[in-house]
């Protein structure tokens, strides 16, 4: 696709000034985030030095299966990922909201007006950039946007880094939001190992992602370095662990809310919600208060939640999805299906995490291939564009 | 790639999340378990605006927030008015305080009973339980502008008659005479007249034009279940039926994912809907 980057600012830079980069970044006064090895696994935490990547990292991943490896090479970037993504750092697992004051007779409620440093996040994967871009489309777009996540999300700046290695559970390719990064980010990378050479072609997207560039040392990309990194992401993409039918997806979940598939998954679901925890755009949260012992001072925190608790969907009397065949379907028909209808997309970037960290192995590419079958395409409830109205 | 600075709405956390806050003006028993709280902005003269059906996120102090109906007069803005039954922990607290307690409000949110649109036609209002209190701003409406309408009717169903909400009012709408009001209990009392059984079986006896009727429904979700197919049997069209769903809901802006409800979120595109607007969800179970 060298057609696409036709604006964009692009140039080629050896492996160790990627050390450069990450000091240019630091320079202009942002935090900087990104993948490490640590626990025998991939997280995400601030980075100084680019010796603290999981240089020669692999990963091996399938249903509820994730192995550290190691490569051959000095790759930076050839794990796929772990656990954690980059929702934590822009719509926080716990937040305190904000906090009431006993005050005579009555109290008084402070907002939290603490302002977040500028972050930047090194390696952001394409399907997670896509997660990000659908984060924000929930979170900023609605009746309502959520300042928290704004106040974060304004500030950060994104390198973005294409897949040359495709993950036992990935299925980005399906879902449209990989191996490549098309768009969202400041710089996004292709790293390529040819040889004895180590280097990355990069491109900009916005003025600060090309001053970034343009600080560091390096050369115009030639036709034969272009060509590597479409190599590197072609391989990404012919080597997916996984694949979905996208196919009038969200038709299908729409149309079968009683499909004897969900009585079957709910023989193995645990609802444990870890699915929910690793996913990149599930955004649900739910909401906490607590005192002080002498009652003084209150606070009121926002919290990660999960639709597979009960808790989540109960009202006075019970909760509405007790058992766990309607908490799985919820999740599925909420990230394939329904998205589409509340945010104009599918909620669902391909990452594989829910698969690999499924305590019970169960693999969402197999699901929905077995609620496909036996199921011809028939009438449903069309997409209804929904409006927002007013609070009146 | 970051995204672009909003300069009319400073990034403080959660600013749109903090709650105004309120003072009991009065509080009135309902019930043995429900009561009726008059509150009143601490810091501004009068309360925003709202629609018949909406509602507040109302916040109990240290005990948290629960969505409540607004269940007074749309045209008084100097209070809200909210009736709550007392089953969880900040429902409690909100109907233990006292006058001049003060309590936390955001809203009003969601969608409305459509008072206006129902101009020319009959009007059917089904309540089940506390499912009165956000019928009764509609009704406030549609007697205020009595002549905008055709008949209305009320149709009231409770447990027990101790159960009965805003009694005084229902003794005199029942007193009006263009206005239908039948009450029924599930369990009589030796002191009890009234009707027993359940709220449907007012729907075939009520005087109304199936084919010009806008029903607007409230209640337990099994009890608008059955009301719905009566209202049907009766030949009320599907798309003059409108219900108020309920979903639990942290926020009350469409951000926390709990009120959803099929394609929809209860807090933003409901609580009120036609039913055409649900009827595939409304027909599955454990939505």
């Amino acid at each position: 696709m060298p057609g696409n980057d036709s604006n964009q600012r692009c140039v080629t830079f050896e492996s160790e000034q990627l050390q450069s980069l990450l000091d240019a970044v630091q320079g202009r006064g942002y935090e900087v985030f990104g993948p490490r090895v640590r626990d025998n696994t991939i997280v995400l935490d601030r980075l100084s030095s680019i010796t603290e990547l999981p240089i020669g990292a692999g990963t091996d991943q399938n249903n509820a299966r994730f192995r550290l490896t190691s490569r051959q090479d000095q790759a930076f970037f050839s794990y796929t990922v772990g656990a954690q993504s980059w929702k934590r750092y822009l719509h926080e697992p716990t937040l305190r909201l904000w906090n009431a004051q006993r005050d005579d007779g009555g109290f008084k409620v402070d907002a939290n007006q603490s302002l977040p440093p500028k972050q930047a996040f090194v390696g952001v994967r394409p399907c997670e950039l896509n997660a990000i871009l659908a984060l924000d489309r929930v979170l900023l777009h609605g009746v309502a946007a959520d300042s928290a996540y704004r106040s974060r999300r304004e500030k950060t700046l994104i390198v973005a880094v294409d897949c040359g290695v495709a993950g036992g559970t990935c299925f980005c390719t399906s879902m449209g939001t990989g191996p490549r990064a098309s768009s969202g980010y400041d710089l996004a990378l292709t790293e390529i190992i040819e040889g004895d050479r180590h280097y990355f072609v990069a491109r900009a997207e916005t003025e600060l992602g090309a001053e970034i560039l343009e600080g560091i040392p390096h050369s115009v990309p030639t036709e034969a370095e272009r060509t590597a990194a479409e190599n590197v992401v072609a391989s990404a993409a012919a080597h997916m662990g996984r694949t979905v039918d996208a196919a009038n997806i969200r038709d299908l979940l729409v149309r079968n809310p009683s499909h004897s598939r969900w009585d079957q998954v709910a023989t193995r679901c645990m609802t444990c919600g870890n699915c929910t925890m690793v996913c990149p755009t599930c955004f649900c949260t739910t909401t906490t208060d607590v005192t002080d012992l002498a009652g003084e001072h209150a606070e009121h925190c926002r919290l990660w939640d999960s639709c597979f608790t009960l808790d989540y969907s109960y009202i006075h009397g019970g909760a509405v999805r007790s058992s766990a065949k309607s908490r799985f379907r919820q999740w599925l028909t909420h990230k394939f299906g329904i998205w589409f209808d509340q945010f104009g997309q599918s909620g669902c970037v391909g990452c594989g995490r829910c698969i690999t960290w499924c305590p019970a192995g169960i693999d969402v590419t197999e699901e929905l291939a077995a609620l496909r079958e036996g199921n011809p395409p028939g009438n449903c409830p069309p997409i209804r564009k929904e409006t927002p109205r007013g609070n009146a | 790639m970051a995204i672009a600075a909003e300069k009319s709405q400073p990034p403080l956390h959660g600013e749109s999340l903090a709650p105004a806050l309120y003072r009991v003006h009065s509080i009135r028993r309902e019930t043995h378990d429900s009561f009726t709280l008059d509150v009143r902005p601490q810091n501004a003269l009068n309360t925003p605006a709202f629609a018949p059906g909406q509602f507040n996120m109302v916040y109990a102090y240290g005990c948290g927030e629960v969505p409540i109906s607004i269940s007074g007069d749309p045209a008084d803005h100097r209070r809200f008015v909210h009736t709550i039954r007392a089953v969880g922990a900040a429902t409690t607290a909100l109907c233990g305080l006292k006058k001049n307690g003060t309590l936390g409000v955001r809203g009003p949110f969601g969608s409305h009973w459509p008072v206006d649109e129902s101009a020319g036609s009959d009007v059917v209002v089904v309540a089940g339980g506390i499912g009165l209190a956000p019928l009764r701003p509609a009704l406030y409406r549609l007697l205020a502008e009595r002549q905008r309408y055709g008949r209305i009717v009320l149709l009231y169903g409770v447990r027990t008659p101790g159960d009965i909400l805003f009694p005084r009012e229902l003794k005199q709408w029942r007193a009006q005479f263009d206005l239908e009001v039948h009450v029924t209990v599930d369990r009589a009392t030796s002191d009890w007249q009234g009707r027993v059984g359940v709220v449907t079986t007012l729907i075939r006896k009520a005087t109304f034009d199936p084919n010009n009727t806008v029903a607007m429904v409230c209640g337990p979700e099994v009890m608008m279940r059955f009301t719905l197919l009566e209202l049907l049997s009766r030949g009320v069209p599907a798309d003059g039926v409108f219900l108020s769903m309920e979903r639990n809901m942290k926020c009350g802006v469409g951000l926390c994912g709990h009120c959803q409800y099929g394609p929809t979120f209860i807090c933003k595109d409901g609580p009120v809907y036609p039913y055409t607007r649900i009827a595939s969800t409304f027909a599955t179970r454990e939505i």
